[in-house]
């Protein structure tokens, strides 16, 4: 692999990981306000 | 191809896919209509489903589309490098390996409908599991390949998600969505054929048997007028039924009446270069909007005239 080929995975392995991680966050704030939803009746 | 870098197949790829590039593979732009029927679906229901539950049953309806949309992708790189329309999409450009796409489509079934389960009701969640199964297996590997068909009875897994929003505020299934279903059933044939007919050659290359390519255009423009005539009878169905009200009865009276309008001028012309074919790509264009208003009007009607 190239110096150019390696520097681009690590940004691919960057980004990937930011995202990785923002949806995670995302997913844990819907669990919860899904979880309050249902305590509340839901429907 | 399997030069590239991104290719490997039993080892992981030397340059793992952008991010972008699984957001490209859930056809984001296919979703909207996807979105909206299934939002339009939810909204007409009778029942209170709490907002976050509401926004969750969409995000699955989503999430369960672009599921279905990798996993065809997943299915079809080698057609799709065939196809100028689809040949930049991240497998057949090499930018992703399909084992990433399958792992992808696979893992995101599964989390849309189980998260559907968990939020709404089972109900639901089977419907969508049903629908990414239906798109998937009976459409994409069963009948795509095999007939001129396909897309007739593929079209029922674009219908569902208006009765998936339904099922889960409901949790059951009433004429109402099974008249939403049939609607958009009839609408894709006349929709996907007036696109088959100025994009015909790329089926051509990639040896997709639509219709324009095996039966010829002549007997394709019979066809959209045919199966036309049928989405009239579902659109209008619903009035007739008593299901909806005067926006909804108003509204498909005027949007069928200017659909069959251009599906008719479709029908006299026997245009055979795809350049010139403007009444085939104002209809093509057309039909969007009118599932827009159709069920846009379904849902002004739950919550005007209510």
């Amino acid at each position: 692999m190239t110096p150019e080929e390696d520097e681009q995975v690590r940004s691919r392995q960057k980004s990937r990981a930011i995202v990785m991680g923002l949806l995670l966050g995302a997913l844990v704030i819907l669990f919860y306000a899904i979880t309050i939803a249902k305590m509340d009746g839901g429907q | 191809m399997a030069s590239s870098p991104y290719m490997g197949r039993s080892t992981a790829p030397a340059i793992p896919a952008h991010w972008r590039d699984f957001v490209a593979l859930t056809k984001p732009r296919v979703m909207t209509l996807v979105v909206f029927t299934g939002l339009c679906g939810l909204l007409a229901a009778p029942g209170h489903l709490h907002p976050v539950l509401a926004f969750t049953a969409i995000l699955c309806i989503a999430l369960g589309a672009g599921a279905a949309a990798a996993l065809n992708q997943w299915y079809e790189a080698d057609i799709d490098a065939k196809m100028k329309r689809t040949a930049s999409r991240p497998l057949p450009a090499g930018r992703m390996d399909r084992q990433s796409a399958l792992h992808f489509g696979v893992g995101l079934s599964f989390f849309s409908v189980l998260l559907m389960g968990m939020a709404t009701n089972w109900l639901a969640a089977a419907v969508l599991a049903v629908s990414i199964l239906f798109y998937v297996f009976v459409y994409t590997i069963w009948l795509k390949p095999r007939t001129t068909q396909n897309i007739v009875i593929g079209g029922a897994a674009g219908a569902f998600p208006p009765v998936i929003g339904w099922a889960a505020v409901t949790g059951d299934i009433t004429a109402l969505p099974v008249a939403l279903f049939m609607l958009i059933f009839f609408w894709t044939p006349p929709h996907f054929w007036a696109l088959a007919l100025f994009v015909k050659t790329d089926y051509a290359a990639a040896n997709i048997p639509m219709l324009p390519v095996v039966a010829g255009e002549v007997a394709t423009r019979r066809q959209i007028w045919f199966y036309t005539a049928i989405m009239a009878v579902a659109a209008m169905a619903p009035v007739l039924l008593k299901l909806t009200g005067l926006i909804y009865g108003v509204t498909a009276l005027l949007g069928t009446g200017l659909f069959a309008v251009f599906a008719f001028q479709v029908l006299r012309r026997r245009e055979t270069d795809p350049s010139r074919m403007q009444p085939e790509k104002r209809l093509f264009k057309y039909s969007i909007l009118y599932l827009f208003l159709l069920f846009g009007a379904v849902v002004a009607d739950r919550w005007l005239l209510a």
